[in-house]
C-alpha cells in the first residue's frame, strides 16, 4: 500500500506541485494549484471533490488533454519519466498503452461511426505490433473478461447498438487492452444504474487484485471511494485539502471540509429521521476567490487567520495532510465556536 | 389519519411505437407503466425507486394527467382525474404540482425569478393585484432560502442549487397539497444535495404536503420517505414502509438494489455481501413473459416464466406487499 510508494522502482506516478490555469475571457482561472501526490504499482486512490474542484483537470493535464487555453507547470513523472508537456507523439507512446484513462460518457468517448472492433484493434496494431487476426482475437477476449455475453458475435457493433452499462464495460476493455500499469477513471460509474454500478466496480477490484493495476477514482460518491480505494484525497478549489488512508479520513476526518462532506450525505445504513448536517453556501468562484482559505466562507470554525493567511498541506501523523490552520476538530454537529479551538 | 389524497387504481401509461420500415410499419405498444396501484395519506411521502426505463418518471407526469393515462384510475380527493375535460383539470393543478431534475432547464431564461414564482399567481389568481403578488413572492423566496431582493434577476445569474430553490417555490406559491418531486437532487453536488433534502423535508413538515418523491438513489429515498416502492420495468415489485423495507427487503430485486448501494464507510462496505445481478434491464419492448423480473432474478424457476406474481401481503401485518413467487424461501 502507501509505505511502498517510497520505493522509486514501484511509484507508478508521482507529481508535484503542478498547476493548471485556464485563460478566459474574464480572466484566469486557477484549476489546480500546487498538487502533488503518488501512487504506486497495485495501489488505488480515490480523489474526491465537487463539480469545479479540479479534480479532472488534474489528469486532463497529465494526459496532456487539456483544452487549448490551459496550461500547466510543475511535474508529473510516469515511472520517473517527465511526462508533463511532452508532444503528442511522445505522449502517445505511453497515453492508452500503459496508462489508459475511461471517462464518465462512455456514448460520446467513443466513434460512434466506426466499430468496436475498428476501434479495439486499431492500437493493438499500431503499439503491439500485431497483425489484424492476432489483435481481434485479443479484442474478443477482453471484451469476454470485462464480461460482454457473446463478446464474437457482438465485436463487429457500432456503439450505439450497446446498452450504457455495455458500452462503459467497452470502454474498460479498451482501456485494458494493452495491459496498463495506471488507470485513471473519471466517474466511470455516475450514469450508470446501481446495479450496472456495482458489476462495473467488482470489475475494477479484479484488476486491482489480479494485475496490480494501479487505480485512480476520481468521483464525488463516497460510497464508491469507501469501497475500492487505499487512500483518499480530498479536492476544494483546485486544492488538495486532506490527503490520506481510507479508514483516516472516512473514520476520523481532519479537514472541515472531508468532515462536512461525510456528513451531508444520507446514508442507506441510517435511518433519516433527523435533518441532514450541511455545508451552507455553495462552492467558490474560483476567479475570484478570496484571500486566506477558499474554504472560509462555509467553515464552521472559520477564525482570523483563515481570512488572511492561505493554510499550507502539511502533516498531521505520519499518514495524513491537511490544509487548515486548526491542529483538532471539534466533533462534528459542535457549533460556531471558534474563539475556543486550539489554533496553531 | 384520515383517508388518502391520492388513489391510484390499475394505472397504465402504453405507449404505441412504430417498428418495422417505412411502408410496412406497425405498431407495437411499449408498457411504460403497467398496472400500479397505491394509496397516499394526507402529509405523507411515498418514494419511487428503481432503475432507469423502470416507468418513474412517467408514472409521476401521469398521477398529474401530463401523460394521458392509457387505463386505470388516478382519484384525487374521491375525484377521478381521468374523467375531466381540461378546464376542470386545470383547476386542480393548484392542488398538485412538480419538481424537475435539471433545475437551469426548467426555468425559462428570459424571464426574472419574479416572474417565474409568480407566473403560477397570475393563472390561477388573476385578480391579484402587483404588490400583493410582489409579497407572496417574496414571502415565498424567503421560505426557500433565496434572497428577496434576488427578486429581478434571472435564472443563469444562480447556481444549481439556487435554482432547484426557485423550481420549489414555483411549486410551492400556489399551497398545493400533493408535490412530485422527480429526481430533484440528482443533477446537485453532494453538499448542495443535502441542503435540498432538508428544505423539501422542512416545507413537508409546515404545510402537511403528501409527496411522491422519484429517484433512483435508494440512500436519499430512505431519508426522506415513509413508505417505498420498488418498480421494475413498469410493474411493482414492492411496496413497504421504510423501516420494513430496508430492515427486510423481501422482493429478490430489491435485496439486490439495496445490496448495490455503496454506503461511504470503508469496513463496511468491503465486509458487505454484494448481490450482482447478471445482464442488463430487457428491452421494455418485449418485456419477459411472468414476472418481468425472471431474466436476472437468482431465484427464478419455471413457474416465473408462466405465471405473473401478483403482489401480496407478506403476512406480517403492517402493509408489506411484495409480488414475487419466491419471497418466502
Amino acid at each position: 500500500m502507501a509505505i511502498a510508494a517510497n520505493d522509486a522502482d514501484t511509484k507508478v506516478l508521482s507529481v508535484e506541485n503542478l498547476d493548471t490555469r485556464f485563460a478566459t475571457p474574464d480572466g484566469e482561472v486557477h484549476a489546480v494549484s500546487s498538487v502533488s501526490f503518488d501512487i504506486a504499482k497495485g495501489e488505488s486512490v480515490g480523489v474526491v471533490g465537487e463539480s469545479g474542484s479540479g479534480k479532472t483537470q488534474i489528469f486532463m493535464s497529465i494526459m496532456g488533454l487539456l483544452a487549448k487555453n490551459g496550461h500547466s507547470t510543475g511535474s508529473a513523472r510516469y515511472r520517473g519519466k517527465e511526462i508533463l508537456g511532452l508532444p503528442a507523439r511522445e505522449l502517445n507512446k505511453i497515453r492508452g498503452v500503459t496508462m489508459s484513462m475511461i471517462f464518465q460518457d462512455s456514448m460520446t468517448s467513443l466513434n460512434p461511426y466506426l466499430r468496436i472492433s475498428k476501434q479495439m484493434t486499431e492500437v493493438l496494431v499500431e503499439h503491439k505490433g500485431m497483425n489484424e487476426t492476432q489483435a481481434r482475437a485479443r479484442g474478443i477476449d477482453m471484451l469476454d473478461r470485462v464480461g460482454i455475453p457473446g463478446a464474437k458475435a457482438r465485436f463487429d457493433l457500432h456503439p450505439h447498438e450497446f446498452s450504457g452499462g455495455m458500452r462503459q464495460r467497452v470502454m474498460i476493455a479498451m482501456a485494458l487492452l494493452c495491459e496498463p500499469d495506471l488507470l485513471i477513471a473519471d466517474e466511470p460509474t455516475t450514469a450508470l444504474d446501481v446495479t450496472i454500478q456495482a458489476q462495473i466496480l467488482d470489475l475494477m477490484g479484479d484488476l486491482k487484485r489480479d494485475f496490480g493495476t494501479a487505480i485512480i477514482m476520481i468521483t464525488h460518491d463516497l460510497g464508491v471511494v469507501a469501497g475500492l480505494c487505499d487512500r483518499v484525497m480530498v479536492m476544494y478549489a483546485g486544492r488538495v485539502v486532506e490527503k490520506g488512508d481510507v479508514r483516516d479520513i472516512f473514520y476520523r476526518p481532519q479537514h472541515p471540509y472531508s468532515q462536512g462532506l461525510l456528513g451531508s450525505m444520507p446514508r442507506l445504513d441510517k435511518a433519516g429521521e433527523s435533518e441532514l448536517s450541511t455545508i451552507p453556501g455553495q462552492p467558490p468562484n474560483l476567479q475570484a476567490l478570496p484571500p486566506g482559505c477558499a474554504y472560509q466562507e462555509r467553515c464552521p470554525y472559520v477564525f482570523d487567520t483563515c481570512r488572511s493567511a492561505e493554510p499550507a498541506l502539511r502533516f498531521v501523523d505520519e499518514r495524513r495532510e491537511k490544509a487548515c490552520h486548526l491542529d483538532t476538530l471539534p466533533a462534528p454537529g459542535t457549533a460556531r465556536q471558534s474563539e475556543t479551538l486550539g489554533v496553531s | 389519519m384520515s383517508g388518502p389524497v391520492l388513489s391510484i387504481h390499475d394505472l397504465k401509461v402504453h405507449f404505441d411505437i412504430r417498428v418495422g420500415g417505412i411502408f410496412a410499419g406497425r405498431y407495437q405498444p411499449l408498457k411504460a407503466v403497467d398496472g400500479v396501484s397505491f394509496d397516499l395519506k394526507p402529509g405523507e411521502t411515498l418514494g419511487i425507486v428503481g432503475e432507469s426505463g423502470c416507468g418513474k418518471s412517467t408514472l409521476g407526469r401521469a398521477v398529474l394527467q401530463l401523460i394521458p393515462p392509457t387505463d386505470g384510475k388516478v382519484i384525487w380527493l374521491g375525484e377521478d382525474l381521468a374523467g375531466l375535460d381540461s378546464e376542470a383539470l386545470r383547476a386542480k393543478r393548484q392542488e398538485m404540482q412538480i419538481i424537475f431534475q435539471d433545475p437551469l432547464a426548467s426555468l425559462n431564461p428570459r424571464m426574472t425569478v419574479g416572474e417565474i414564482i409568480g407566473e403560477p399567481l397570475r393563472t390561477f389568481e388573476p385578480n391579484i393585484g402587483k404588490a400583493a403578488m410582489k409579497t407572496r413572492v417574496k414571502d415565498m423566496m424567503a421560505k426557500v432560502g433565496l434572497l428577496p431582493q434576488m427578486i429581478n434577476r434571472y435564472p443563469h445569474e444562480f447556481s444549481g442549487g439556487q435554482c432547484q430553490r426557485i423550481g420549489i417555490a414555483r411549486a410551492m406559491v400556489l399551497g398545493p397539497k400533493l408535490i412530485i418531486c422527480d429526481e430533484p437532487v440528482s443533477a446537485l453536488d453532494v453538499s448542495i444535495q443535502a441542503q435540498i433534502i432538508n428544505l423539501l423535508m422542512k416545507l413537508q413538515q409546515e404545510f402537511g404536503l403528501s409527496m411522491l418523491f422519484i429517484s433512483h438513489d435508494l440512500s436519499v429515498v430512505r431519508h426522506i420517505s415513509h413508505r417505498i416502492m420498488v418498480l421494475y420495468l413498469g410493474r411493482v415489485m414492492e411496496i413497504a414502509d421504510r423501516a420494513s423495507i430496508y430492515a427486510a427487503p423481501r422482493h429478490p430485486y430489491t435485496q439486490a438494489l439495496i445490496s448495490a448501494v455503496p454506503i461511504p464507510d470503508p469496513d463496511k462496505e468491503r465486509d458487505k455481501h454484494r448481490l450482482v445481478l447478471q445482464g442488463d434491464l430487457p428491452s421494455p419492448m418485449a418485456p419477459p413473459s411472468g414476472c418481468v423480473f425472471r431474466t436476472r432474478c437468482p431465484k427464478a424457476t419455471e413457474l416465473c416464466a408462466e405465471e405473473r406474481p401478483p403482489l401480496e401481503e407478506d403476512g406480517t401485518g403492517d402493509s408489506h406487499m411484495v409480488a414475487c413467487h419466491h419471497w418466502r424461501e
